[in-house]
């Protein structure tokens, strides 16, 4: 048995244009490294390179957000389903204003805003 | 181009305004390949925020599986800037993952009326686009066209962020 990935439009283009792949790994991680071993470049758009699993995308572990579960740590079984979704974010304000915003109303200080 | 129907312009708008002065976020599903926006699924803004929105990612999961049952994809991703203009912001050209969809923005900026403009954002390029809205019942060829603003149809943000 394997474990079953969901891939999104936008990242069809590293599997081919295949919906569903599958591949294998204990953790999210080695999973990513697997499937990047036969859709090179996949694993580039899923982890930032700092190691950590990137903003713009949602991955699931059956029906749990992995970020509940350890992000890349999370641990996988044989017979998992892994989703992976493009998170559906943005706004009026950039990144760094939002942060900016959230700082300056956590520590009352003064932070300079941009608008994005 | 983008045509939809009055009936669902006149559902996001609503949902906009219920929301203000937060951002409303929600999708316009349809049959696959058809570029048709039919089914209007208003989604909760987990941010709660003025300045940005992020569906939530559990409600994200139920609906993108429920598109993917019926056979559906989402058409139109839509949001509200309550402060500014109907725009494409970084974040929002940043985030744009659905290559396929038209983002619609809503501005409810003006109390008493709305800003309502398209884009395909690919790449992370951003290319404005008509909107064309659908009057169901009326003579099928009786439309109104429109697209707003004076900015160039094409703008390339070059730090796409990915």
């Amino acid at each position: 048995m394997a474990i079953e990935v969901r891939i999104p439009t936008i990242l069809r283009s590293y599997t081919g244009g295949a919906k569903v792949v599958e591949g294998s790994g204990d953790t999210l991680d080695d999973l990513l490294t697997d499937l990047d071993s036969r859709h090179s470049g996949l694993r580039g758009r899923l982890v930032t390179e700092a190691g950590a699993l990137h903003r713009f995308v949602n991955v699931y572990v059956n029906d749990e957000d992995v970020r509940f579960l350890g992000a890349l740590d999370a641990k996988l079984s044989d017979g998992d389903s892994v989703t992976i979704l493009p998170a559906v974010a943005g706004g009026a304000f950039g990144f760094a204003a939002a942060a900016a915003i959230a700082q300056h109303a956590a520590t009352g200080r003064r932070a300079p805003v941009t608008v994005g | 181009m983008l045509s939809i129907d009055r009936s669902i312009v006149d559902a996001i708008v609503a949902h906009a305004r219920r929301d203000h002065p937060d951002e409303a976020c929600g999708v316009v599903a349809g049959p696959v390949g058809s570029d048709e926006p039919t089914r209007h699924i208003p989604m909760e803004n987990a941010a709660r925020s003025m300045t940005f929105y992020e569906f939530d990612s559990m409600e994200q999961l139920r609906v993108w599986r429920e598109m993917d049952d019926r056979d559906e994809e989402p058409v139109v991703i839509y949001h509200s800037h309550t402060a500014t203009e109907a725009y494409p912001s970084r974040t929002d050209i940043s985030f744009a993952g659905e290559p396929g969809a038209h983002y619609l923005l809503v501005s409810t900026r003006e109390p008493d009326t709305e800003e309502i403009r398209s884009f395909r954002i690919v790449d992370g390029v951003v290319t404005e686009e008509p909107v064309r809205i659908l009057d169901a019942g009326v003579d099928p060829h009786a439309v109104q066209s429109y697209m707003f603003g004076q900015s160039p149809a094409t703008v390339d943000y070059e730090c796409s962020g990915r």
